[in-house]
């Protein structure tokens, strides 16, 4: 195995770690975002319930929250569009690689 | 640059002071309608030179290599999956990184900010994540000055001859946490506290978003260390297009 491979899975390995074990850790915690805990700041130096002035075009145009399951379908969406993206490219820069003798040097 | 393109980028910049000065006389994503409208317009405005100079700086790059045009869409790529993904941290609650740093590193901040209100208005409108109305002020932080500070600091670090791995690694971790150093100075202007003012403020959000994006910042730069080892062994004759490999 190459040294390049072998750091890149131990580092795969931290991330993932990283990720998880605040999630395993914290038994009960909510997970919600810190966006969020930042509106709650708003309203303790403000000491006042804040009313945002403007409510997202989308939950306009719905009349409400967007649903929990429709919002990570919508990330999802995000995602998938970023990782095909990089993933195809990845994908052609590889069989590059293999198609040409010489490493990726002549094209 | 031609003189044209400079005329462009010193009218932007004149707008910039005027809008962007007059208001400020007195905050990762600022929630929509949290911030006054004043602020909303002078944040905008203070983007749009920064915007002007990446379309030039892209239509450059493109112009000198079309190759580059993969890298570029890769870049917007990485920042899409990477600002998509809501990571749960160490304080309990949930934030997400950037992903700028890769665009930083190959393209400049300028091209970067480009990117990044593109993913800002993709959040903005279907995911009600971030806003339009904030949409200037959060063009700042993330697509703004956290490239800034990751361009520099890898410049920084290739002066220094550190490895270019670490490079990497610290720019994108240290480019992550400084965006949202600067969204809890946004908000923390928008909402001086009575008592303190600007900077008690400013401590309390920094509060908030600080230790939570900590370990999000350095999971950060771990990926954007594993697509640069990705591209450095797949993708050679186009990171020397971009300038980040050395011609031999």
């Amino acid at each position: 195995m190459s040294k390049d491979k072998k750091t890149v899975i131990i580092l795969l390995v931290i991330a993932v770690l990283i990720a998880v074990i605040p999630f395993l850790a914290l038994k009960g915690a909510e997970f919600g975002g810190s966006d969020d805990a930042g509106s709650v700041m708003v309203e303790e130096i403000k000491g006042e319930e804040y009313e945002p002035w403007f409510t997202p075009v989308l939950e306009n145009l719905i009349g409400g929250e967007i649903p929990g399951e429709i919002e990570s379908l919508l990330f999802c969406i995000q995602t998938g569009i970023g990782v095909g993206i990089i993933a195809f490219f990845m994908g052609r820069f590889y069989e590059r690689k293999k198609l040409s003798k010489d490493g990726s040097e002549n094209l | 640059m031609s003189k044209k393109q400079k005329r462009v980028l010193s009218l932007a910049s004149v707008f910039a002071l005027i809008f962007g000065v007059s208001l400020s006389a007195n905050a990762m994503h600022i929630m929509e309608g949290y911030l006054p409208i004043g602020y909303c317009i002078a944040w905008g405005a203070v983007c749009v030179p920064f915007l002007v100079a990446g379309f030039f700086s892209i239509r450059k790059t493109l112009n000198n290599n079309r190759k580059s045009l993969i890298i570029l869409a890769m870049s917007g790529a990485f920042i899409f999956v990477i600002s998509s993904l809501k990571i749960p941290s160490v304080t309990g609650s949930c934030s997400h990184m950037t992903g700028t740093g890769m665009g930083a590193i190959l393209f400049g901040p300028a091209a970067t900010s480009l990117l990044g209100i593109i993913v800002l208005i993709f959040q903005a409108i279907l995911l009600a994540h971030g806003g339009l109305t904030s949409l200037g002020a959060n063009t700042f932080s993330m697509a703004i000055a956290g490239p800034l500070v990751s361009f520099g600091l890898f410049k920084l670090c290739q002066k220094l001859n550190v490895n270019k791995r670490v490079a990497v690694f610290i720019a994108a971790a240290v480019g992550d946490l400084f965006t949202y150093c600067v969204t809890s100075v946004q908000l923390a202007l928008a909402y001086p506290s009575e008592q303190g003012g600007f900077l008690a403020s400013t401590v309390k959000f920094l509060g908030v978003f600080a230790p939570t994006q900590l370990p999000l910042a350095i999971l950060e730069g771990i990926l954007t260390v594993i697509i640069f080892i990705g591209l450095e062994s797949f993708a050679k004759p186009e990171l020397k297009a971009v300038g980040y490999i050395k011609e031999a």
